[in-house]
C-alpha cells in the first residue's frame, strides 16, 4: 500500500475522523534471516544512509539496527545548526552539498523539518581574529559558498543586544557571517528520514543491540544481535559516540575518542535573536527556537566519557561566555540541560570509507558537527556502499589519511581531541 | 563536579585538574627501527573503552604533578588514582 502523503488535506480529512485514522509513520518489524545491506545506528546518519540507499541506489532490502530507539541519541540532543562555513576543500564541498539537500529537504521527504535558513554569525574579538576569518571567508567564497565580513557596526545592527560596552574583556572586533547556515527541527529529520526509508521496504528494528560480527577470510558475513542473527554481505556503522565499542568487537582501533557534549535551554521568552551566534574567544554557540527558549552549548566535558548527562563546571565555564556574549542570559532561569556523547576524531574531520574488512563500511568521526552533515553523510555513505567506494565528496574522509598524513584539521588542534 | 584524590596533594575538585588522556599509550622507543603503524598506534590509535580507563590528569592548578586517574567512563567513578611514576 502506498504511503500517506502528509499534506493540508490529509490533515482536514483526519481532523473530521477525530485523527484516528492515520497511518503509523514506520512499521516495527521483526529482522529477517538476510538483508543485502545492514545499517548499524539508526540516528540520523543511519536513517538518511538507508533512505538514499533506497532512493538513490535501488537497494531496498535493507535494515536498520537500533539499539534503543530512532532518533535518541545525537540527533535529538544537538542544538540543530546547519552550515558549510568550512575552510578547507573537504569540508567545504561536502558541507555545502549537504546545503542543498537540507534545502530541499521538507520537499524531498514531505515531512515539515522547519529548515529555517537565519544566518550564522561567528564572532571576532581581535584584529588576528578578523584576518583569520577573512582567509576563511574567501577560502568558502571560491568554494561558492556564501560568506560575509562583518565589522563592528554591521554586527551591532544585526545583534544589538550583544555587549558592545567599551571596558569588556572580550571586545566584538566584528563577525563572519554565513547567511544561508541556519536551523531544522532535528527530531523532525530523523523521522522523516524514517519514514520515507520505511515506506520504500527499509526494516526499521529498534531495541535491538549489536553484540557481535561475524567475519571469516577478512569479509563480513554478518552481525550478532539481542534478537538472533542477522546476515548481509554488506553492513555500515553509523553509530557516533558507540563506535569505539563496537570497533572493539571487530578487533580494530581507531583514531577516535568519545567525549561527551552538553546542551541546554532557557526558559521561553519573546523573540529576541534571528540569527546562530558564535562566541569568538572560547566555545559557546547560541540560537532561539521558534518556542522561545535560548538553545546554547559549548565545550565538550574533557574527558573519555560514555555518561549521556554531564557535569556542572562544563556548564558554568559555557555559561560564562555567553553571559560575556549576551549579558540578557543570566537574568534567565535554565529549563533543561542534557548531554550526548561525540565520536572526536583526531583531526577534528570525520570518516566516512570502507575498511580492511570486505564488507564493511564506517561512518563515524563527527565530533561537534554531526547535525548539520546528516543528508550529506547518508548521501555519501549510501554511494561508498553501493558503489564499495567513496564519492568524490567524502575521498577526503578516508580512515588511512592519519598514517599518511593527509589530515584535515580545519582548527590546527591537533590531536588533543577534548581540547576544543 | 568530579573529586580526584591527588597522590600528592589530597582529595580536590575536578576545576584544579587538567586533563592528559589515555595513559596506556606508549612512545616508541628512540635508536629503534620504528614503523609507520608504530607511530600510528602512538599518536592517532585510541581504544577510547567504556568502563576503566586509566588516564592522564595533571594537577594544573595545585602541585603542577603529573598524576594517574583510573576511572570509569560511564560512571564517572574514580577508583585508585597513582603518581606518575608508579606502576599500575
Amino acid at each position: 500500500m502506498a504511503m500517506q502523503k502528509y499534506s493540508v488535506f490529509s490533515l482536514i480529512k483526519n481532523a473530521f475522523k477525530g485523527h484516528k485514522d492515520w497511518e503509523v509513520a514506520w512499521k516495527d518489524p521483526t529482522p529477517k534471516a538476510e538483508y543485502d545491506v545492514i545499517i548499524i545506528g539508526g540516528g540520523g546518519h543511519g536513517l538518511a544512509t538507508a533512505y538514499y540507499l533506497a532512493k538513490e541506489h535501488n537497494i531496498t532490502k535493507v535494515a536498520i539496527i537500533e539499539k534503543g530507539w530512532i532518533g535518541g541519541g545525537n540527533v535529538g540532543r544537538n542544538t540543530t545548526i546547519i552550515r558549510s562555513n568550512y575552510m578547507h576543500d573537504e569540508n567545504g564541498l561536502f558541507s555545502e552539498f549537504g546545503m542543498e539537500l537540507w534545502r530541499n529537504m521538507s520537499l524531498d521527504l514531505n515531512f515539515n523539518v522547519m529548515f529555517s535558513p537565519r544566518g550564522i554569525i561567528n564572532l571576532a574579538h581581535s584584529d588576528a581574529q578578523m584576518n583569520a576569518y577573512s582567509r576563511r571567508g574567501n577560502s568558502m567564497r571560491l568554494n561558492g559558498i556564501d560568506a560575509v565580513l562583518l565589522n563592528r557596526e554591521e554586527v551591532k545592527k544585526i545583534i544589538p543586544m550583544a555587549d558592545f560596552s567599551e571596558n569588556v574583556r572580550f571586545p566584538i572586533f566584528g563577525g563572519l557571517m554565513q547567511p544561508s547556515a541556519g536551523t531544522a527541527r532535528h527530531d523532525a529529520v530523523a523521522w522523516g528520514y524514517a519514514r520515507q526509508a520505511d515506506s520504500m521496504g527499509v526494516d526499521i528494528i529498534q531495541n535491538c543491540e549489536v553484540t557481535g560480527f561475524n567475519v571469516a577470510n577478512g569479509k563480513i558475513l554478518g552481525i550478532r544481535t539481542s534478537k538472533g542473527e542477522i546476515k548481509a554481505k554488506k553492513i555500515g556503522l553509523c553509530v557516533a559516540g558507540s563506535t569505539n565499542i563496537l570497533a572493539e568487537k571487530l578487533n580494530m582501533t581507531l583514531p577516535i575518542e568519545t567525549h561527551l557534549l552538553q546542551a541546554c535551554v532557557s526558559e521561553p521568552i519573546k523573540p529576541i535573536l534571528d540569527n546562530v551566534v558564535t562566541f569568538g574567544a572560547g566555545h559557546f554557540y547560541c540560537s532561539q527556537s521558534d518556542k522561545g527558549e535560548m538553545v546554547m552549548g559549548g565545550d565538550l566535558d574533557g574527558y573519555n566519557s560514555y555518561a549521556q548527562r554531564g557535569n556542572l563546571p562544563t556548564l558554568q565555564h559555557v555559561l560564562t561566555e555567553g553571559i560575556a556574549m549576551f549579558p540578557f542570559l543570566s537574568k534567565l532561569k535554565m529549563l533543561r540541560t542534557w548531554g550526548g556523547i561525540m565520536d572526536m576524531s583526531m583531526d577534528g574531520s570525520p570518516i566516512i570509507d570502507k575498511t580492511h574488512i570486505e564488507g564493511l563500511y564506517l561512518n563515524c568521526g563527527w565530533c561537534y558537527g554531526g547535525f548539520k552533515a546528516t543528508p550529506a553523510s547518508g548521501w555519501t555513505f549510501a554511494h561508498t556502499i553501493a558503489q564499495d567506494k567513496p564519492h568524490k565528496l567524502n575521498e577526503g574522509y578516508s580512515l588511512n589519511r592519519f598514517s599518511t598524513g593527509h589530515l584535515i584539521d580545519e582548527k590546527g588542534l591537533g590531536t588533543k581531541t577534548w581540547i576544543s | 563536579m568530579l573529586y580526584i584524590l591527588c597522590p600528592h596533594c589530597g582529595l580536590r575538585p575536578q576545576t584544579e585538574f587538567s586533563y592528559g588522556g589515555d595513559a596506556t599509550v606508549k612512545r616508541p622507543e628512540l635508536n629503534k627501527e620504528i614503523s609507520d603503524q608504530d607511530w600510528d598506534n602512538f599518536v592517532y590509535l585510541r581504544k577510547s573503552p567504556r568502563g576503566k580507563h586509566l588516564e592522564l590528569w595533571q594537577h594544573i592548578s595545585g602541585c603542577r604533578q603529573w598524576i594517574k586517574v583510573e576511572r570509569d567512563t560511564l560512571t564517572h567513578e574514580i577508583f585508585t588514582t597513582y603518581k606518575a611514576s608508579e606502576n599500575t
